[in-house]
């Protein structure tokens, strides 16, 4: 299922929009693959375990444009046993990668907030990278609701 | 220079964790928009963020474009000593920015 | 008080309609996603000279539209009066509009009841247009609270422009706001300025009469 909001901007201008512009039917598919292929080029071939990593982020979103995200690891953070990085990647997005933030034992706690854009409704996934080579995560699935009343004239 | 704001406190307790707030102005285009014509809007956003603590680097950021305009990223840092907290954004186009913030740390 | 009209009592803020995050992005005062434009518009203040004159704007916004020079006016107006090289919707203007309004935060809006203009505005407010044959009433008075693509109604009340909408990823004047709502209802689009738009804006801001201001709020 591609964007509701690409789907109403192709229904509506589908006449005058270039091919180009048009989205491929198996888009959804391309993209969790995408996603799965951003996660390995970090990880590797490490197990990603679930655990440790809370990611906060609103369950229900207002506007995909800026959605408050933070993202906190569990860790003593010490040199033996710290955050090295913190990934968050989306799955709907045209490309997956958020931010990756570098962390340390300077750091003191393992926990970063941004604002992100999430294109439609899918999973988030923060993945933590750890001082002994582990990788930990959470995938939070959230539900993107468009804004009414916009300039390109959608309801 | 656009404009950025950071926020770190004045003052700390020595190994006291600390939040660092920052702020950048920029639109973060994605690279994904197209015109009225079709024409894909070329990709204009803000690559990194490095924060330095009296010259050491204690905290590193990639930003890609599904970070929202007007980048906001907070972390922590342990308050080790008085001195000074530089931070560089810099991105495609060369883009750059600086902002310093002191700290005393009791 | 006309049929539909909502009773001053159960009158809500857009804030409330938002999800908390959204609310607290509004209420980050450091890095919320208006700050920037406040800085700027403070920058502003200074290099122009605003404050020459305008030592105190405390109140200003809140009693916008007003009878500037025999002529209904709004504040963006007001503030291009002195700079006409300020097109609407620059950055400029916004920051200049948005730190004035800062000024007024807290404080109830509160706009004088010029007849004429206050009759056009509501009857515009109540006016079928568009191919879609809404009129504002239809949705912000008979259905606020209900969902419109899965995004509930606010009563649109103006207690926060200029706002950061989200869907802009910028700051905007109500005028580009009263603009998208005109494409989406399929209607005629006004131009910045156009004088329907203004007694709109005052009848808007009597309707919400008493209301706290919350400028630069931050919406979807």
């Amino acid at each position: 299922m591609i964007s509701r909001r690409h789907f109403l901007l192709l229904t509506g201008v589908a006449i005058a929009t270039p091919v180009k512009g048009q989205l491929p039917p198996n888009i959804a598919e391309i993209r969790k693959a995408a996603l799965q292929q951003a996660i390995g080029k970090v990880v590797g071939n490490a197990q990603v375990r679930t655990g440790r990593v809370k990611l906060e982020i609103p369950p229900l979103i207002d506007n995909g444009n800026a959605v408050p995200v933070t993202v906190e690891v569990e860790s003593p953070m010490t040199q033996a046993d710290h955050v090295k990085a913190i990934h968050l990647f989306t799955e709907r997005n045209p490309q997956p990668y958020v931010f990756s933030a570098h962390l340390g034992p300077r750091a003191g706690k393992a926990r970063v907030a941004a604002r992100a854009r999430i294109a439609d409704t899918g999973d988030v996934v923060a993945i933590a990278q750890m001082s002994d080579g582990s990788f930990w995560q959470e995938s939070v699935k959230v539900i993107v609701t468009l804004s009414a009343c916009l300039e390109e004239g959608l309801i | 220079m656009a404009r950025v704001v950071v926020n770190v406190p004045a003052e700390a307790k020595k190994g006291e964790v600390i939040e660092i707030r920052t702020l950048a102005g920029h639109a973060m285009e994605t690279g994904f928009r197209r015109t009225q014509l079709g024409e894909l809007i070329p990709r204009d956003i803000i690559r990194s963020l490095v924060c330095t603590y009296n010259g050491v680097e204690v905290f590193r950021a990639e930003l890609h474009p599904a970070m929202a305009a007007n980048p906001l990223l907070s972390f922590t840092t342990v308050a080790t000593e008085s001195g000074t907290l530089e931070f560089r954004w810099t991105g495609d186009n060369g883009f750059s920015a600086t902002e310093k913030a002191s700290i005393k740390v009791v | 008080m006309a049929l539909g009209e909502i009773p001053l009592s159960e009158r809500k803020s857009g804030y409330e309609f938002m999800s908390r995050e959204t609310r607290a992005m509004q209420d980050d005062a450091v890095t919320g996603p208006a700050v920037l434009t406040l800085l700027d518009g403070e920058a502003l203040w200074g290099k122009l000279g605003c404050a020459a004159c305008h030592t105190n704007m405390k109140g200003v916004a809140a009693r916008y539209p007003a009878i500037v020079g025999g002529k209904l006016t709004t504040l963006e107006q007001q503030v291009r009066h002195r700079n006409p090289e300020l097109a609407y919707e620059s950055r400029e203007l916004l920051a200049l509009t948005a730190f004035v309004a800062k000024q007024s935060r807290g404080m109830p809006i509160e706009v004088s009841e010029i007849k004429s203009h206050l009759e056009a505005g509501r009857a515009f407010f109540h006016k079928r247009q568009g191919q879609l044959n809404l009129a504002c009433a239809n949705c912000h008075d008979d259905n606020w609270g209900k969902k419109l693509a899965g995004t509930p109604i606010p009563q649109a009340h103006p207690t926060g422009y200029p706002i950061y909408r989200l869907e802009w990823q910028s700051v905007g004047s109500i005028t580009r706001r009263f603009r998208n709502c005109l494409t989406g209802m399929r209607a005629e689009l006004l131009p910045h300025g156009a004088p329907e738009l203004v007694d709109l804006e005052l009848y808007l801001m009597w309707r919400a009469r008493g209301m706290p201001m919350e400028a630069p709020a931050v919406r979807p």
